[in-house]
This record gives structure tokens, C-alpha cells and sequence, in this order.
């Protein structure tokens, strides 16, 4: 077990590596333009490109590059914008992080809870047409652009319904901090929970009830019916039990997408000042200084977060001793 | 009859059908994924006939025309009204008329025919999903097949490219691609793609999929590479590439053509989705995903102009999906291909 866990956090390690490296090619060695003309950003004067040059010493090999870079986002932290003069990128990032948290982590919440109840209904009403409407609702969910889905909350939480009492305590768009206002935290995310969470219950749900059907089939659960145990009590005590496992691995690995991903777009619809908000602006006025801190400590995230939920598995599931 | 060369005695004619007639008749008889496939082409109809309805209704979806004049029933209708809220000094422009002849979901903020735009922003979406799955699929068989059959050093490059590139967030990796590529264009050899092109995001998303394809892929063959069929050729001296091609290619078959429309849905939400972050598709081109971009801002006095392809959006997805689903079970009732996450 000691073993498989050295294992994982070894993978995670070389991922990590490689997700810089990749990161670090991808904005200063594709072909085509001058990464300084990048960095720079739009009309940036001789001088301004050449202080570029210097301080990513784009006048070195291609190593040394990766090292400075390295540093200036992680080490010192020095990164700066250059559309927004000398702004620090790495302390705005940092800030952003609780924003982007507080969402991610209610909708996760949100989406286990009704994706489990979903899941054990339509496979409780297998084949009748509670089964067939809940996946064909989990079916739409997936469909939906989830942006898309944002704005038309918004569209009636907001402007067409906001009068009426069903969406009256919508508070105007925006965040507000835990700390400061834990009311109003709450009541801004809400309708960014409910928007993140329906993509995701649609999907746990048609998997949690593929799962549970599966194990409906096993011995195990004739066994139990042998006993004389109730229907409910096998589904909820037995089945379920089992099923959860694909479910929590596929937790693990949609938790970490969700912080690069989805959120991102759910926070530029619903104007949270996250991580997502701060890589659309600096998408929108071509900082890349900014996209590269965003992107770096998103996807450093997100590995972490994944080779957490694994080592997590390999501690509570005995079967897995050498995954 | 090819065939006949090489068998001396009479190969006895086969009773019933092949797997694939098996296939297409259990599809056939699916259906949800008849319906499904059926309000897709009719979507790719539409799409294709945006020149056609351009030219009918006399509009040009690329052109602003903030000064244009609407003559309906007999009034004269400005495409951009003036505001009559606040100070009275912005426009807003012309709401749905739900008259297919003029305007039929009204006009955007340049006081452009929507729907026009929308069908040629589905061209542009469809396009761009298709390409983009043609090309994860050459590129993600192409390392899973040389990875499977190779195996040694060929694997172990390949399959840590592949486990990078699957833990890097998907949306995460496109933007970094797209910023980089946005301005300047890429230039590899002689080969030039200019920015703005819409070759650009079928790059961009091709590439950020290759593992969804090449990693089930790899799995296939590194089976097949230990079945006896495989193995004989293999010491029977059949050059590799030949086996490549004539024995396991036609093995994972099923699975590339099944992954085809759940690609393709994929895609197109991801599409959509750097379009809508205006990494995608550039203006004046459109794509569902820039035409809810342009819907934002007009969101609570012209809901229309976000919804309309937003809808578009979700029901091609949807009947993607499902279709997919009934390709699946038609070609491979055991098989538990997924693809993503789900």
C-alpha cells in the first residue's frame, strides 16, 4: 500500500513536470510570433520588448528560460502584467482562489447529493418512465452549454422572474466573501451552484444507475433477497454500497476538471471574481503573463487534487493494493 | 472475388448476415437513435442552406447595418430603435419578428439578421466539430496503435505524452493553445495557418482530445497484440505495418466509428465554448458559441439573440449523444466504450 501511494505521488510528480514543460513550449517556443511581442502585449514599445527579452532571457537557451519562468510563478512570484503596468499576477491569482473554491465546492456538494438520489430512483424504477425521464433529463444536462445555461438563470433569476417570489431573494450578480457577509455568500451562489451542478448530475446520475444495475445482478444481492431482506434495504445498504466506488473515482478526476473547466465559464457568466473571471479578462485584453499563472496554478490544482482522491482510494479500498 | 485465387475448393456461400448488416439493422430498428439522427441531419440541412435564406430574405449576416429600415406590414421599422429608457442616447435592436422573411429573431448589436447569422455560425460549429474529430481520431489512433503494437520505448514516450496531456484540463490546455496562436497564426515549415482561420480551433481542439482516443486505443491493441491471429502473423514474418493495417485496424474499427458522434459533441461544446471566451471562431465570422457572446450584452432586452443558439447548441448535442448511444449498442451490445469521463 506504502508502495502504491510512493507510486501515485510519483506520477504525480512527473505529470506536474510535464505539465509545465508543456505549458512553458506551448508560450514561448511555438512558431510564429516573438514570445517578447506576446508577453509584451499589444503596441508595446522597442524598450518595453526589450526589458521582456532580458528578464525572460529569451537571449538564453531554451532551459534557462524554463527555470525563469519556473521562478517567476512559483518561486518569487514576480511575474508581472504588462497591459496592466507592473501589476503582480501571482498575489492576484492567490486571491482569486477562495472565489473560485467556495463555487466549485457547493456545486460539488449539490451534484453528489441529488445525483446519488437520481441515480437510486430511475435504477429503484428501472425500465418504467420515472427511469426513462430522469436520464433523458441527465441526458439534457450534458447537452447543455453550460455558459448557456448561466445566462438564461440569469436571464429569468434576474430580469424576467426577479419579481416574483420565486426569485426575489436573487441578489444582484457578484461575489461576496465568506468572512464578510456569510448571508450573502450564500445567497450569490446559489443559482451558480444549482447552473455548475446540473451538468454534473446528469452524468453521475446515468452512471450511479448504470452501476447499481450492474450490482443488482451480482450474487451477493440474491443472497441478501434470500435472506428475506426488503428491496430497500438491499438497494440502499448493498448495491449502493459498491456502485459508490466508480462513482468516487470519477469524483476525483471531474472535481480537478471542474476548477479548469466549467467553473471557469460559470464564473465569467455569473461575474465571480475567480480564477475562470480573471483568465477570461486577461483572454479578453491578450495579458498573457496572467494566462500563464491562471493556467499554471489551475492545472497544478487540479493534478493534486486528482492524485489526492486516488490516494485516498488506495487507503480505503483494500482491493487496490498494487493499481 | 478477390478470393477466388487463393481458395482451390468452393468457399460455401454464407447463411444470414454479415456483422455489419447486423449492425445497421439493429440501428435501424433503434428508434430514439433514428429520431435523434434524423433532427441532426435536418440541422445540418438548415445550416448548409444559410446561403440560400441569406439570399431569399435579401440580408447579410457579415455587413452591419445599424441605419437599415424594415418595411413590415406596411410600417416602416428601423432595424436599431431608439432606447426609450434613461437618457434615450443608446439602441436597441429590432426584437424577433417571427416572421422568417425578415428578422426572424430580430437583430444583434450591429444590427445583423440573427437567424441568418445562426445558420452560418452552425456551419462554421459543425465544421469545426467535424474536423476536429477526424483529426483526434487520425492522431489519437496513430499513437494508440503505434504505442499498443510497439510497445517498449515507443510506449513508454508515448504513454507518459499521453498521461500529461490527460491531466492537463482540457479547457485549460486550449486556452493556452488559442492566446498563443490568436494573434500571429502558426507557422510550422511551409506550412502558414493565418490567425482567424477557422483551421485554428480544429487544431486546438483536435489535439486536446488525442488522449480520449489513443489511450482506449492502445488498450484494444495491446489485447490484440497477444491474440492468436496477431501473434501467427507475427511469426509468420508479416512486416508489422502490414499487420497494423490488416489485422488490427479493422479490430478497433468499431471503436473509432463509435466514437465519432460522441466526439463530435464534445466538440462542439468545446467549440462553442472558446468561442464564447472569443478564443474560437473569429468575427467577422460566426459560431453559436460568438453569437451567445454577442447575446450577453443584450440579454435582458433581446434574450433571443443568446437563446436561440444556445438551443441550437444543446439540441445537436443531444441528439449526437443520443445517436452515439444507439451506435454503440447497435455495433457492440457487450462493450462499455465510453468516452470522456462518463
Amino acid at each position: 500500500m506504502i508502495y502504491a501511494i510512493l507510486r501515485r505521488l510519483g506520477q504525480m510528480l512527473f505529470v506536474m513536470f510535464g505539465i509545465s514543460v508543456l505549458v512553458f513550449l506551448i508560450f514561448f517556443a511555438t512558431p510564429g510570433a516573438d514570445p517578447a511581442a506576446r508577453i509584451a502585449g499589444r503596441n508595446a514599445s522597442p524598450e518595453v520588448l526589450e526589458a521582456v527579452r532580458h528578464s525572460f532571457g529569451f537571449d538564453r537557451p531554451l532551459p534557462v528560460q524554463y527555470a525563469l519562468m519556473m521562478k517567476k510563478i512559483f518561486i518569487t512570484g514576480d511575474l508581472t502584467s504588462f497591459v496592466n503596468r507592473g501589476w503582480k499576477v501571482v498575489p492576484a491569482v492567490l486571491d482569486a482562489i477562495p472565489v473560485t473554491l467556495s463555487l466549485v465546492t457547493g456545486a460539488a456538494i449539490l451534484w453528489v447529493v441529488l445525483s446519488i438520489l437520481i441515480g437510486l430512483v430511475a435504477a429503484a424504477w428501472r425500465d418504467t418512465w420515472i427511469d426513462r425521464g430522469l436520464m433523458a433529463l441527465g441526458l439534457l444536462g450534458i447537452s447543455m452549454p453550460v455558459y448557456w445555461l448561466g445566462e438564461v438563470m440569469n436571464l429569468l433569476s434576474q430580469s424576467r422572474y426577479h419579481d416574483t417570489w420565486l426569485f426575489s431573494w436573487v441578489p444582484p450578480l457578484g461575489y461576496k466573501a465568506l468572512s464578510d457577509d456569510p448571508k450573502g455568500w450564500f445567497l450569490t451562489l446559489v443559482i451558480p451552484w444549482v447552473t455548475l451542478a446540473i451538468l454534473y448530475i446528469g452524468i453521475y446520475g446515468r452512471v450511479l444507475r448504470a452501476a447499481l444495475i450492474e450490482a443488482m445482478q451480482e450474487d451477493y444481492i440474491r443472497t441478501a433477497r434470500a435472506k428475506g431482506l426488503s428491496e430497500s434495504r438491499i438497494l440502499l445498504r448493498h448495491a449502493l454500497r459498491t456502485s459508490l466506488i466508480a462513482f468516487v473515482t470519477l469524483f476525483g478526476l471531474d472535481f480537478g476538471a471542474l476548477v479548469g473547466g466549467s467553473a471557469l465559464l460559470t464564473e465569467v457568466v455569473f461575474g465571480l471574481q475567480g480564477i475562470g473571471k480573471l483568465t477570461y479578462d486577461a483572454l479578453q485584453s491578450l495579458d498573457l503573463p496572467m494566462i500563464m499563472a491562471t493556467v499554471m496554478y489551475a492545472s497544478m490544482f487540479v493534478v493534486i487534487a486528482n492524485a489526492i482522491v486516488d490516494m485516498v482510494y488506495i487507503l480505503l479500498d483494500p482491493r487496490v493494493k498494487t493499481a | 472475388m478477390s478470393d477466388t485465387t487463393l481458395s482451390t475448393a468452393p468457399v460455401p456461400a454464407r447463411k444470414g448476415r454479415g456483422p455489419w448488416a447486423r449492425a445497421a439493422r439493429r440501428l435501424w430498428q433503434n428508434r430514439s437513435a433514428m429520431v435523434a439522427l434524423a433532427i441532426f441531419l435536418l440541422i445540418v440541412a438548415a445550416c448548409l442552406a444559410a446561403p440560400l435564406y441569406a439570399r431569399w430574405a435579401g440580408v447579410d449576416p457579415f455587413q452591419s447595418t445599424l441605419d437599415a429600415v424594415l418595411k413590415i406590414d406596411g410600417v416602416d421599422v428601423p432595424v436599431m430603435e431608439q432606447s426609450t429608457e434613461g437618457l434615450g442616447l443608446g439602441y436597441t435592436p429590432l426584437g424577433p419578428t417571427w416572421n422568417l422573411k425578415h428578422y426572424f429573431l430580430g437583430a444583434d448589436n450591429q444590427g445583423r439578421d440573427v437567424l441568418a447569422r445562426m445558420l452560418y455560425g452552425g456551419l462554421n460549429s459543425l465544421w469545426i466539430s467535424a474536423a476536429a474529430t477526424v483529426l483526434t481520431l487520425i492522431l489519437g489512433t496513430a499513437m494508440g496503435l503505434a504505442a499498443g503494437f510497439f510497445g517498449g520505448l515507443t510506449d513508454t514516450v508515448l504513454s507518459r505524452i499521453l498521461d500529461v496531456l490527460w491531466a492537463f484540463p482540457i479547457y485549460l490546455l486550449a486556452i493556452s493553445l488559442s492566446i498563443v496562436t490568436l494573434s500571429e497564426g502558426l507557422k510550422i515549415g511551409p506550412f502558414v495557418i493565418e490567425s482567424g482561420s477557422l483551421w485554428l480551433p480544429v487544431i486546438i481542439i483536435g489535439i486536446v482530445y488525442i488522449p480520449y482516443v489513443a489511450r482506449p486505443i492502445r488498450g484494444q491493441v495491446l489485447a490484440l497484440r497477444q491474440s492468436e491471429f496477431v501473434l501467427a502473423a507475427i511469426n509468420l514474418g508479416v512486416p508489422g505495418g502490414r499487420i497494423l493495417w490488416r489485422d488490427i485496424l479493422p479490430n478497433v474499427a468499431t471503436t473509432l466509428i463509435v466514437f465519432v458522434p460522441l466526439m463530435m459533441a464534445l466538440n462542439m461544446l468545446t467549440e462553442s465554448a472558446l468561442s464564447f471566451l472569443s478564443i474560437g471562431v473569429q468575427p467577422p465570422d460566426a459560431s453559436w458559441g460568438t453569437i451567445i457572446q454577442d447575446g450577453q450584452a443584450l440579454l435582458y432586452t433581446r434574450p433571443w439573440v443568446a437563446l436561440a443558439p444556445g438551443l441550437a447548441i444543446a439540441v445537436s448535442v443531444m441528439a449526437l449523444n443520443v445517436f452515439g448511444d444507439g451506435l454503440r449498442d447497435a455495433l457492440d451490445p457487450r462493450s462499455k466504450i465510453r468516452l470522456g469521463r462518463d
